[in-house]
C-alpha cells in the first residue's frame, strides 16, 4: 500500500483527504461512518465570534449535479468551538484545521486571537474570506485584493506560528490577483475554491428557491471550475501549498486536483450523499499510486502534462 | 446510524395514488422508532446527486426472520420516480435510521394522530407501537380528495375512532382535519396529540392543541441535504423560553439546540434553528415558530410536555451531539 502522508505547508498529515468546511460539522455526527483519525484532516464548520444564527429556511436546493445553499454560516461561535468541539476532536486523534469567519476584519482578528490561547493542538487555519464585509458596503472580503490582504495579514499578526489557507472566492475576474495578495499578506497555503454563485427560481410561484435569494453553487457541477482554479493558481505560485476542493466524490476526481497542483484535497458535498466517500477517495488514490508505482503523493502533484 | 443497502422484497400501491417499497434492512429495522426516517439514494450517477428523506410507515418483524421496513411515498419528481421503478430484488443504498421519534407516553394515555395527505405516514408505525403499549389510539385522516388519503382502510382498523375527511367530500366527511379535530378531542378524552402533514395543517393543530393545554408533537418535513446533521440546511425555527432550572426535565425537543449553547444562558426568550434532521423531524409543536420570522404559536407553552406522560423512548434528551457513538 503507498504511502499516503503528506506534508502541507510544513504540517504533516496522514492522508492528502480532508473533508471541507461546512460538511462535516464538526466531526461528531460524521465519525458515526467515519473514524475521524483516518482523515487527512477535519476542516470544521467556519466559527465566528459569537453564535451566528444563520438565514430562513429554505436554505438548499437541488441543482443539476449540485446543489445550492444559503446557511449563512449558523454556528455556535467560537467559544463554544474551543470548549466543546476542540476537545472532542483532539481526544479521538482528528487532525483538526479551524476556520474562522466575520463580518468585519476586527471580528476576524478576535477569532484569531481567541484561537492564539485556546487553541492548543490545531494544525491549521482555514480563512473563510468568502463573508460579506460590513464595512465595504457588503462586498466579499475576497473580492478585493484590498481586503483580502487586510483580513489575512490581521490574522497572521493575531496567529504568527499557525498555518494559514485562506480560502478563496471562484467569483472574481482575476484568481491569481487575490491569491498573490494573500500571500503576500502572509498566507502559508490556499484553499481553492469556496462555493460558485447562484440562483434558481420557482417559476410557478414566481421566487427564488432559496430565503436567501442567492447562493452557493456546491458539488460535482462546480469541479472543472475548481480544476481550473487550482491549475492557474499553481502556475503563478507553484511552491503554494494549495488545498483543493470542489465536486469531489471520487479518487479520480481527486487526483484531477492533485494533478493540477494541489497539495491536499477536500470531500465536500460528497459527505451529503455518502458520508463515507472520504474514505473512498483516500483508498482510491492509494489504489492509483500502487498501479502506477508512485512512492509519494508528493511526486503526483502538479504533474499534468499540459505540453507535447 | 447505518449505512446500508437493503434488497427490494416487494413494491405496491396503496390505492391509485401512493407506492410502497418494502426493503430488508435488519438492523435498520431493528433499530427504527416510529417518526425517525431513511434517506434514500434515488440512482447513481445521475445529475440528481442528494438522498431523498422518507419515513419509515412500517416495520415488519417475521418471527426470527429480518425485519424489513417499509416507506410510502407519492411521486413528485426525479427521485421518487426512480423509486416507483425499483422492483423485488433490487438493492437500495440508504442511511438511517435518523432524527428523533416521537415521545411516547409511560402511562396509558389518550392519543390522537392526524395526518394530512403523505404526511400519515410516520402515524401508522405510531399506532402500531401505541397500541403494543397499550394507549388508547384515534386517529383523524385527511386528504384534498380520495385518491390522496393514505390507506384509510387500515386506518379503521387501527384507530378506535376514525374520522376521514377530505376537502372535497369525496370519502368521509367534507372538510379539513382541524374542522373535526375539537369534536375529536372531547369526545376521545384526547391526552396528547401526533400530528403530521402539510405546516399549515401542523400549525392549526398546534393552536388547537395548546389551547386546550395539551402536548403537541409535531412531524416536520423541510428540505434536507444530508439528513444526518452536518449541513445545517433542515432548520426549523424554533422560539424556546428560558426558565432557571429548565433544562433537566425531558421531552422538550425545542431547547436541546439552544442549551447545548452555553454562551446564551441569560436571553430570556430565544429564537433557534434547530435542525430537524437530528433534533427533528419530531417537535414540539408549541415552541415551532411556523411562519418562519413571527410568534410561535404559544411561547408559554413551550414548556407543555406530554404531562404526566413521561417520555419513554425516542425522546428529546439532548441532542446526538452529547452521544457520540461509541467506540470512534
Ligand atoms: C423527514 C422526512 C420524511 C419524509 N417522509 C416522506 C414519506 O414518507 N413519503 C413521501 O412521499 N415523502 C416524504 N418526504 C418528502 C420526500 O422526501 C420528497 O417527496 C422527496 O424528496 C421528493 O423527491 P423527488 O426527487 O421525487 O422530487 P423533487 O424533484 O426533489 O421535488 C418535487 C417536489 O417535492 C417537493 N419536496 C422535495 N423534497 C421535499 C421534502 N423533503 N419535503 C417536502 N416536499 C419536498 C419539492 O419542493 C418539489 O415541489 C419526507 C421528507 C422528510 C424531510
Ligand atoms: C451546506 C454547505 C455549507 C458550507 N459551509 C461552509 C462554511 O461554513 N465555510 C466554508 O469555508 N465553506 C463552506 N462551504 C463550502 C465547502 O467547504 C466547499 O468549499 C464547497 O462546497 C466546494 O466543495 P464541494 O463541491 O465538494 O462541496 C459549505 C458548502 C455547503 C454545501
Ligand atoms: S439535513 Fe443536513 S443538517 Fe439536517
Amino acid at each position: 500500500m503507498a504511502d499516503l502522508s503528506i506534508k502541507l505547508a510544513g504540517v504533516e498529515l496522514r492522508t492528502p483527504v480532508l473533508v471541507a468546511s461546512g460538511t462535516f460539522g464538526a466531526g461528531r455526527e460524521g465519525s458515526y461512518f467515519v473514524p475521524v483519525n483516518q482523515l487527512g484532516g477535519i476542516i470544521v464548520k467556519s466559527t465566528t465570534l459569537t453564535p451566528w444564527k444563520g438565514k430562513p429556511t429554505p436554505r438548499m436546493c437541488e441543482t443539476p449535479s449540485g446543489m445550492l445553499n444559503a446557511i449563512g454560516i449558523q454556528n455556535k461561535g467560537i467559544d463554544h468551538f474551543i470548549s466543546t468541539d476542540l476537545p472532542w476532536l483532539l481526544k479521538k486523534d482528528a487532525t483538526v484545521f479551524a476556520s474562522i469567519a466575520g463580518n468585519t476584519v476586527d471580528e476576524y482578528i478576535k477569532v484569531a486571537d481567541k484561537l492564539r490561547t485556546g487553541g492548543r493542538g490545531i494544525t491549521g487555519v482555514e480563512i473563510n474570506i468568502s463573508c460579506p464585509n460590513l464595512e465595504d458596503h457588503s462586498n466579499m472580503f475576497s473580492h478585493s485584493p484590498e481586503s483580502t490582504t487586510a483580513v489575512v495579514a490581521g490574522v497572521r499578526k493575531a496567529l504568527p506560528k499557525a498555518a494559514l489557507f485562506p480560502k478563496l472566492s471562484p467569483n472574481v475576474t482575476s484568481l491569481t490577483e487575490i491569491a498573490g495578495a494573500a500571500i503576500e499578506a502572509g498566507a502559508d497555503g490556499l484553499s481553492l475554491i469556496n462555493t460558485l454563485f447562484g440562483m434558481a427560481i420557482d417559476v410557478e410561484h414566481r421566487r427564488p428557491k432559496l430565503a436567501g435569494v442567492t447562493g452557493g453553487l456546491s458539488g460535482p457541477a462546480i469541479r472543472p471550475v475548481a480544476v481550473r482554479a487550482v491549475w492557474e493558481v499553481h502556475n503563478a505560485f507553484p511552491h503554494i501549498p494549495v488545498i483543493g476542493q470542489g465536486g469531489i466524490s471520487t479518487a479520480e476526481d481527486a487526483l484531477e486536483f492533485i494533478l493540477a497542483g494541489a497539495s491536499a484535497v477536500a470531500v465536500g458535498t460528497s459527505n451529503f450523499v455518502n458520508p463515507r466517500s472520504s474514505l473512498e477517495v483516500t483508498k482510491g488514490i492509494g489504489e492509483y499510486m500502487d498501479r502506477n508505482h508512485v512512492a509519494s503523493v508528493a511526486e503526483l502533484v502538479g504533474s499534468v502534462k499540459t505540453e507535447g | 446510524m447505518l449505512l446500508t443497502r437493503g434488497e427490494v422484497l416487494g413494491h405496491k400501491k396503496y390505492g391509485e395514488h401512493y407506492h410502497s417499497l418494502t426493503i430488508v434492512a435488519p438492523e435498520v429495522g431493528e433499530q427504527v422508532q416510529p417518526g425517525q426516517f431513511i434517506n434514500v439514494l434515488c440512482g447513481e450517477g445521475s445529475a440528481h446527486i442528494l438522498r431523498r428523506p422518507f419515513s419509515v410507515y412500517r416495520v415488519h418483524k417475521r418471527g426470527g426472520w429480518a425485519s424489513t421496513i417499509e416507506i410510502v411515498f407519492d411521486i413528485r419528481g426525479a427521485g421518487t420516480e426512480y423509486l416507483a421503478h425499483l422492483r423485488p430484488h433490487m438493492m437500495v443504498d440508504l442511511v438511517g435510521p435518523l432524527g428523533r421519534g416521537f415521545a411516547l407516553p409511560k402511562g396509558r394515555a389518550h392519543c390522537l394522530l392526524v395526518g394530512g395527505g403523505i404526511g400519515a405516514a410516520p402515524l401508522f408505525f405510531l399506532a402500531d407501537d401505541l397500541r403494543n403499549d397499550g394507549h388508547r389510539v384515534d386517529v383523524i385522516l385527511g386528504a384534498r380528495s380520495n385518491r390522496m388519503l393514505l390507506n384509510p382502510i387500515e386506518v379503521r382498523r387501527l384507530a378506535s375512532v376514525a374520522r376521514v375527511v377530505t376537502e372535497d367530500g369525496s370519502t368521509g366527511e367534507q372538510g379539513r382535519v382541524t374542522d373535526v379535530l375539537e369534536e375529536t378531542i372531547e369526545r376521545c378524552e384526547t391526552e396528547i396529540i401526533y400530528t403530521c402533514g402539510p405546516h399549515p395543517m401542523l400549525e392549526a393543530v398546534t393552536k388547537i392543541g395548546v389551547n386546550r393545554k395539551l402536548p403537541v408533537q409535531v412531524a416536520v418535513e423541510e428540505l434536507m441535504a444530508c439528513g444526518y446533521g452536518v449541513c445545517m440546511t433542515c432548520v426549523m425555527p424554533l422560539k424556546v423560553k428560558k426558565k432557571a432550572g429548565a433544562g433537566k426535565s425531558r421531552a422538550r425537543g425545542a431547547r436541546t439546540s439552544v442549551n447545548a449553547d452555553g454562551s446564551q444562558a441569560d436571553a430570556e426568550d430565544e429564537v433557534t434553528y434547530a435542525r430537524s434532521c437530528t433534533e427533528g423531524p419530531v417537535f414540539n409543536g408549541a415552541s415551532v415558530i411556523w411562519n418562519g420570522h413571527e410568534e410561535p404559536v404559544a411561547p408559554d407553552q413551550a414548556e407543555l410536555s406530554p404531562t404526566g406522560l413521561a417520555v419513554a423512548h425516542g425522546g428529546f434528551e439532548d441532542s446526538a451531539d452529547e452521544h457520540p457513538p461509541p467506540g470512534n
